[in-house]
């Protein structure tokens, strides 16, 4: 501190607290939903002190929106984008810092520029490759002429018009969003701060690419690795737009899109209740690995914008 | 410095691979698509497409509906941003104050970054509601505002512009915070013994010193407010009432998968990738001049 300016630190404590109440207020509302009855919450005003119903509320909402495997499935989705994610970045980044080669700068231009495609722009498209995978493959065919090549070949008509659907699958919900430049930025960056002698003393050694890779960059990049994944966790979790699309089974819905669907509709009485039950439930796990792995969290945040 | 490299002929390209193939699957394949789309008019259900060069986009253009959905974004991201950085400022100032005491309050302020926006959205449609919200029942009986974002424009874009906001301002919290941490003791001890009050200095020193943060934050939001937000659009008003709420992104998806109309839906998304690649550039225009603040 500067200066002794106790009226100014009071002051600091008490706009902080408030802004604490403020931002945790609509928790507070759902928590005590939680705990209430349907007359209760539509109740006007509704109690604004808990009930004990939560148990009651708890087993509902678990049994009508299948939570157990809605969770599940959110927990394949994010920890499936995680790895993805990183896998493929850290062999990405790999291949651009530490070889030369013919095409390196027209690879790292297509990762740049795929910054400039989020999902939200492409969705139509994106679900048509998904809901037909093979669909590049099948124009590819039809443009080098392999259809007609086959056709003379086999003496009989043939097609590639075979129907691969990644709808309603856990494929489907992470391939399409495992890609990531900004991942591979941030290892590339890493792998440039690693001095030139660590590669030297490696090829001296003898020791490969590969081994260079898992021997000694991996082990050094240890706690960029586990801040990236918090913060993709948390990315792949939270996802809505893509898994709404790409989910129309109730066996391969993700928990968030569970809650959204749980949301009180006009025709019917409100169950606010248990929409906050799940509401809580949901948000659950990636606020756990923000309060308790805050710093590696942060770390995460600020290294993966930058 | 030269860097010191392996001998590979082939490994660099099976390395890149994995990469490589989802872009071109996932990415750049459906971006294509959307171009081409986009100058072509389809029959929803396939088969047939007519190549009509800009009709698409000059139909586009000239819908009212659309000049709507400018506007709406603008006025969407406009709020949200200068809400959630004025916040984030604010509380990084304050917090950035009680340096032993950061730990906790920045816990207690950052978590609902982790929460989904569309979550996020249900959490404030509930408090809202107009039938059982609380704060919409405070703000009838004490302020006799008739709240209503089912019916009112008005109250459906504070709805989600404080949704979106609420979500964003541990966002840029974070930010900021570092932001303050990493300007030098020294500085701001030095201007305190010239005289300089706590206001003085944040005016004529902080502030100045943050700028590059605040223009990057400032980007981010606005990428944010444009494409992250759907969830919490589509859960809190679903665009409306009427197209109140409705932003570009929501507009394409409304207009592809509910209105089928995918000639007007790949239209906006090309116009709206446009958005993205002038943000980005613009991104990285600045991240250069921060690294030259640095240096």
């Amino acid at each position: 501190m500067t200066e002794r300016t106790p009226i100014l630190d009071i002051l600091t404590h008490v706009f902080l607290i408030l802004g604490i109440l403020v931002t945790g207020f609509p928790i507070y509302v759902a928590l005590v939903a939680a705990t209430l009855t349907p007359q209760e919450v539509n109740g006007l005003p509704m109690p604004m002190f808990f009930g004990d119903q939560l148990l009651v509320n708890l087993q509902e909402t678990w049994s009508r929106a299948d939570l157990g495997l809605q969770l599940f499935n959110s927990a394949v989705q994010a920890i499936g984008i995680t790895i993805g994610k990183v896998a493929i970045s850290i062999l990405s980044a790999f291949a651009i810092v530490y070889f030369d080669f013919r095409f390196k700068m027209t690879a790292f231009w297509i990762i740049f520029m795929s910054l400039m495609l989020p999902i939200e722009v492409r969705i139509v498209p994106t679900y048509e490759v998904a809901a037909n995978a093979l669909t590049p493959f099948i124009w590819l065919g039809e443009v080098l002429g392999l259809d007609d090549l086959a056709s003379w070949i086999a003496g009989e008509r043939v097609s590639f018009d075979v129907k691969v659907s990644l709808l309603n699958s856990y494929a489907g919900l992470i391939f399409p969003l495992i890609a990531s430049a900004t991942a591979t930025f941030l290892f590339r960056q890493f792998f440039l701060t690693v001095p030139n002698e660590m590669c030297e003393a490696a090829k001296v050694d003898g020791a490969g690419p590969m081994r260079f890779l898992a021997d000694i960059l991996l082990p050094l990049s240890r706690t960029n690795i586990a801040a990236l994944c918090v913060i993709l966790f948390i990315y792949g979790w939270n996802q809505y737009l893509w898994p709404l699309l790409v989910t129309t089974d109730p066996s391969y819905s993700t928990v968030v899109i569970g809650i959204a669907k749980l949301m009180p509709s006009p025709e019917a009485v409100p169950e606010w209740n248990l929409a906050m039950t799940a509401a809580l439930i949901a948000m659950a796990p990636p606020v756990l690995v923000v309060v308790f792995l805050q710093r590696l969290f942060v770390r995460g945040l600020v290294e993966s914008e930058k | 410095m030269r860097r010191v490299t392996f001998d590979g002929r082939w490994l660099p390209y099976l390395l890149l691979f994995p990469q490589l193939l989802i872009l071109l699957w996932f990415f750049f394949w459906p971006a294509a698509q959307a171009l081409y789309q986009a100058f072509t008019l389809a029959s929803p259900f396939g088969g047939y497409a007519e190549w009509v060069g800009f009709e698409n986009f000059t139909d586009m253009v000239s819908q009212p509906e659309y000049h709507k959905a400018i506007w709406v974004t603008i006025v969407f991201s406009a709020f949200t941003t200068a809400l959630s950085l004025g916040l984030g400022l604010l509380f990084a100032l304050f917090a950035d104050r009680v340096l032993r005491a950061t730990d906790a309050y920045r816990i207690l302020l950052i978590w609902p970054y982790a929460v989904a926006p569309a979550i996020a959205g249900a959490l404030w449609t509930f408090t809202l509601d107009p039938h059982s919200g609380v704060v919409a029942f405070a703000l009838k009986t004490v302020l006799d505002w008739g709240w209503n974002p089912e019916l009112s424009s008005f109250d459906a874009m504070v709805l989600v512009v404080f949704a979106a906001a609420w979500k964003q301002v541990a966002y840029n919290f974070v930010f900021f915070l570092a932001g303050l941490q990493s300007i030098p003791r020294s500085v701001i001890e030095s201007a305190a013994m010239d005289g300089a009050g706590p206001l003085r200095r944040i005016r004529d020193i902080i502030l100045p010193l943050l700028s590059p943060t605040t223009f990057f934050l400032i980007v981010l939001n606005v990428v944010y407010a444009f494409f992250d937000t759907f969830g919490i659009i589509h859960v809190t008003t679903e665009g409306g009432p009427g197209d109140a709420t409705t932003i570009l992104v929501y507009k394409v998806f409304r207009d592809g998968f509910i209105g089928l109309d995918l000639s007007a839906s790949a239209a906006q998304s090309i116009i709206l990738m446009v958005v993205v690649i002038a943000l980005t550039v613009f991104q990285f225009r600045f991240l250069e001049r921060r690294v030259h603040y640095a240096g």
